[in-house]
């Protein structure tokens, strides 16, 4: 295992595989704010280059935590397919950059070797692909999954209707949900956000939205996004959720801190199996971003980047039914600007796809931060391009109860038109029969009016 | 020379003429300027506003978006926003930009009576990325406050532009003579108030080690919603020190004049002073 290098008249020795992950990467301000970023711009390319003559053998067996002590680091090495990655093992990161985009290398075999990968694998290829590389390598993966309805087949584009109220008021998120529905925006899920964390509080919305999807014949998956416990109480309340949502992340320490493990996970899993409205085989929704774990400081001195990958392997090993970023939630100090908020929701994507997962994004950005709407609809638009599963649809983009913008339902629409891609197969044929959309995926004259559902 | 060549050359001369003329003309008194104003689109209250045309229940679709602040109802120009919703979205956009990139004016502070120190951040962009230096000031700064302030008060207000500078320009001059007023007649000794430049909320910690007060309350600008700059915080502890766990401090918020008014917030706050003086608790530890 080969640490140093000499480049453009200066000689480079990092200190570790951790050191070398973390300068590699393209300016971020967590890794400022850690005091890990590479130096000058000359470094910053020393340790991509070295980090291209490291091996997935290399990556694997010297993990950022040790696997003694995190296990968020176990979830991953023991989510490895041993054959699979055998055939990988001796693979430098620069060799397996040109495999993934080389023309030769099928959907089928790019899907099939996400196995071979831990989070610091897909890490590493990360960032040694630039913005257009992390597109196109992520337009070759498919991950379609089961809930009640499938999502993410290819041609196919969906979107989470995400309308939460500022005091949990079930007619007002209905509201939103029935705009949202005649914009198109619902078949991933309808995923509310409660303010406030309580079975009985998550049961009246799920109530709420599963009477609206009965009422109606809805094609889709219904979500309340309080902590997992709390909904696990719910359900066994009699409350009709679909699937179980979690925020997860890169270390055990940050699931510490969120209050989740691989056994809560599981016995989640076992529960949802039985007792939630969906039928699997995917039963899980989770959320990731990159920085969550440095603003609780429980990032154990690993870059933003490898943790969210991290948090990937650590999720894939639970076969969930959507995942999505939230990267540019937190702020400045984590994602500095537009142009870092962009690189992180492409390498996240990408890093996602890559080792497994049906990953969706949600472009974002708060108001304390020098991120705008052009930069959040550029990100939004690479995307799209990449394939992304899902996005958000939010009124207007404004999130009044989380209070920072995502994608709204205009978008979701536009998407489809520029993308060429249709919502899930069922849905689509719902939106049909409610002469809301055409055959082509375009909104019909009708569409946008909430009332209808109204009536 | 046949025709079509002929015919690019007259064609040529004459824009060429044109053009000459465009630059010697003098200019032209312009359009008629009307004396009248654009109607202020932030003064709209969307929430009484459907752009649905022809919606198929008019009256249920009023009532129920009238009852939320979610922007619902928009429609669309093909698939995009309609460009009163565009503009709106990004005016409320601005406000909460300013809010956060702006400084409190000084005038603001004189006028409160507020003298000014700053944490270990140099600059907006500073504070912004190191939310470790703005909960920390320099020993000179230390120095400073021992000196010009009242030393082991037992009630100590600081005021700070926190994320929104908007927030104390717009709530200080009602807030901090409503906590003064509320704690005038009750006998406790309240120490000197001052303005802290890019403070997170750990920077009361630092105040209380430095001047030794048992109450400190910081009154702090939060992070802004879309249109919602105003909103102030207003964070207590009893006996608080450098590392004090988040769940021993308690807490105000919402304070603007659309959520708790500043004038109720400051009497609310100055009561719970004395609780916490009384009970010698803050936080959850604070019975209520």
């Amino acid at each position: 295992m080969k640490l140093k290098t000499t480049l453009n008249g200066s000689s480079f020795a990092f200190r570790d595989i951790k050191d070398v992950l973390a300068k590699a990467n393209e300016p971020k301000s967590a890794d400022r704010f850690q005091g890990i970023a590479a130096a000058t711009a000359t470094e910053r390319v020393a340790a991509k280059i070295v980090l291209s003559e490291l091996t997935v053998g290399d990556l694997t067996e010297n993990p950022t935590v040790p696997y003694e002590k995190d296990e968020v680091t176990r979830v991953n090495i023991d989510g490895l397919n041993k054959p699979m990655y055998e055939r990988f093992k001796n693979m430098t990161i620069g060799e397996l950059r040109e495999w993934i985009l080389d023309h030769g290398t099928s959907t089928e075999e790019l899907c099939r070797a996400s196995r071979a990968f831990t989070g610091e694998v897909v890490a590493a290829v990360a960032k040694i692909m630039s913005a257009m590389d992390l597109v196109y390598g992520a337009s070759k993966i498919v991950r379609p999954t089961k809930c009640i309805t499938q999502i993410g087949l290819p041609g196919t584009l969906s979107y989470r209707c995400q309308t939460n109220s500022t005091t949990d008021d079930v007619p007002s998120i209905l509201l939103g949900v029935m705009e949202g529905l005649s914009y198109g925006s619902g078949d991933a899920c309808l995923g509310i956000n409660p303010v406030t964390d309580d079975t009985e509080t998550t049961k009246r919305i799920a109530d709420g939205l599963w009477n609206l999807v009965r009422k109606n014949d809805i094609p889709t998956q219904i979500t309340v996004l309080s902590h997992i416990t709390t909904q696990m109480q719910a359900v066994r309340n009699g409350a009709p959720l679909s699937m179980f949502f979690q925020s997860i992340a890169g270390t055990q320490a940050a699931n510490d801190n969120f209050g989740v493990n691989r056994a809560l996970l599981e016995e989640a899993y076992a529960l949802a199996r039985e007792s939630c409205t969906g039928l699997g085989p995917n039963l899980l929704y989770f959320e990731t971003g990159q920085g969550s774990e440095v603003s609780i400081g429980a990032d154990e001195g690993v870059d933003e980047m490898t943790l969210e990958a991290r948090t990937y392997g650590f999720g894939r090993f639970f076969n969930p039914f959507m995942v999505n970023n939230v990267s540019g939630f937190i702020g400045p100090e984590t994602l500095y600007d537009g142009k870092e908020m962009i690189r992180a929701n492409l390498e996240d994507h990408f890093m996602g796809k890559l080792i497994g997962l049906p990953m969706g994004m949600a472009p974002c950005y708060t108001n304390h931060t020098s991120i705008t709407q052009d930069d959040q609809e550029m990100a939004t638009a690479l995307l799209a391009m990449a394939g992304a599963n899902y996005y958000m649809g939010v009124p207007v983009g404004d999130d009044v109860m989380l209070s920072y913008q995502d994608t709204s339902f205009h978008d979701d629409a536009t998407l489809r038109e520029l993308t060429h891609r249709l919502p899930a197969p069922e849905f689509h044929k719902w939106m049909m029969k409610m002469d809301l959309m055409d055959e082509n995926g375009r909104l019909t004259p009708r569409a946008g009016d909430a009332s209808i559902f109204l009536k | 020379m046949n025709e079509a060549q002929l015919q690019e050359i007259i064609l040529k001369t004459i824009t060429e003429l044109v053009g000459q003329e465009g630059k010697t003309t003098a200019p032209s008194a312009g359009p008629k300027v009307d004396p009248g104003e654009v109607a202020d689109l932030s003064a709209v209250d969307y929430r009484k506003i459907i752009d649905v045309p022809n919606p198929a229940n008019e009256e249920e679709y009023r009532l129920l978006r009238s009852q939320t602040v979610a922007r619902l109802g928009v429609w669309r120009a093909g698939p995009r926003y309609r460009t009163n919703t565009f503009l709106r979205f990004r005016a409320d956009h601005a406000v909460a930009m300013d809010a956060v990139f702006t400084d409190v004016p000084q005038e603001v502070l004189e006028e409160a009576g507020l003298f000014s120190v700053q944490t270990l951040c140099d600059s907006k962009d500073t504070y912004l990325t190191r939310p470790d230096l703005g909960r920390r000031f320099s020993d000179e700064t230390v120095a400073e406050l021992r000196k010009r302030c009242v030393l082991n008060p037992d009630v100590q207000i600081v005021v700070s532009d926190g994320l929104s500078s908007t927030s104390v320009t717009a709530n200080i001059r009602d807030v901090l003579p409503a906590i003064l007023q509320g704690l005038k007649s009750s006998g406790v000794t309240v120490g000197t108030p001052f303005f802290i430049k890019y403070g997170r909320v750990g920077a009361m910690d630092a105040v209380t080690e430095a001047l030794g007060s048992k109450v400190t309350v910081i009154l702090l600008g939060e992070r802004p919603g879309l249109a919602t700059g105003e909103s102030m915080s207003a964070y207590m502890t009893y006996g608080g020190y450098i590392g004090i766990p988040e769940a021993n401090r308690t807490v105000v918020s919402n304070i603007h004049r659309g959520g708790t008014t500043p004038t109720e917030a400051g009497a609310f706050i100055a009561e719970l002073c004395l609780r916490m003086l009384k009970e010698k608790a803050s936080g959850l530890d604070l019975k209520v």
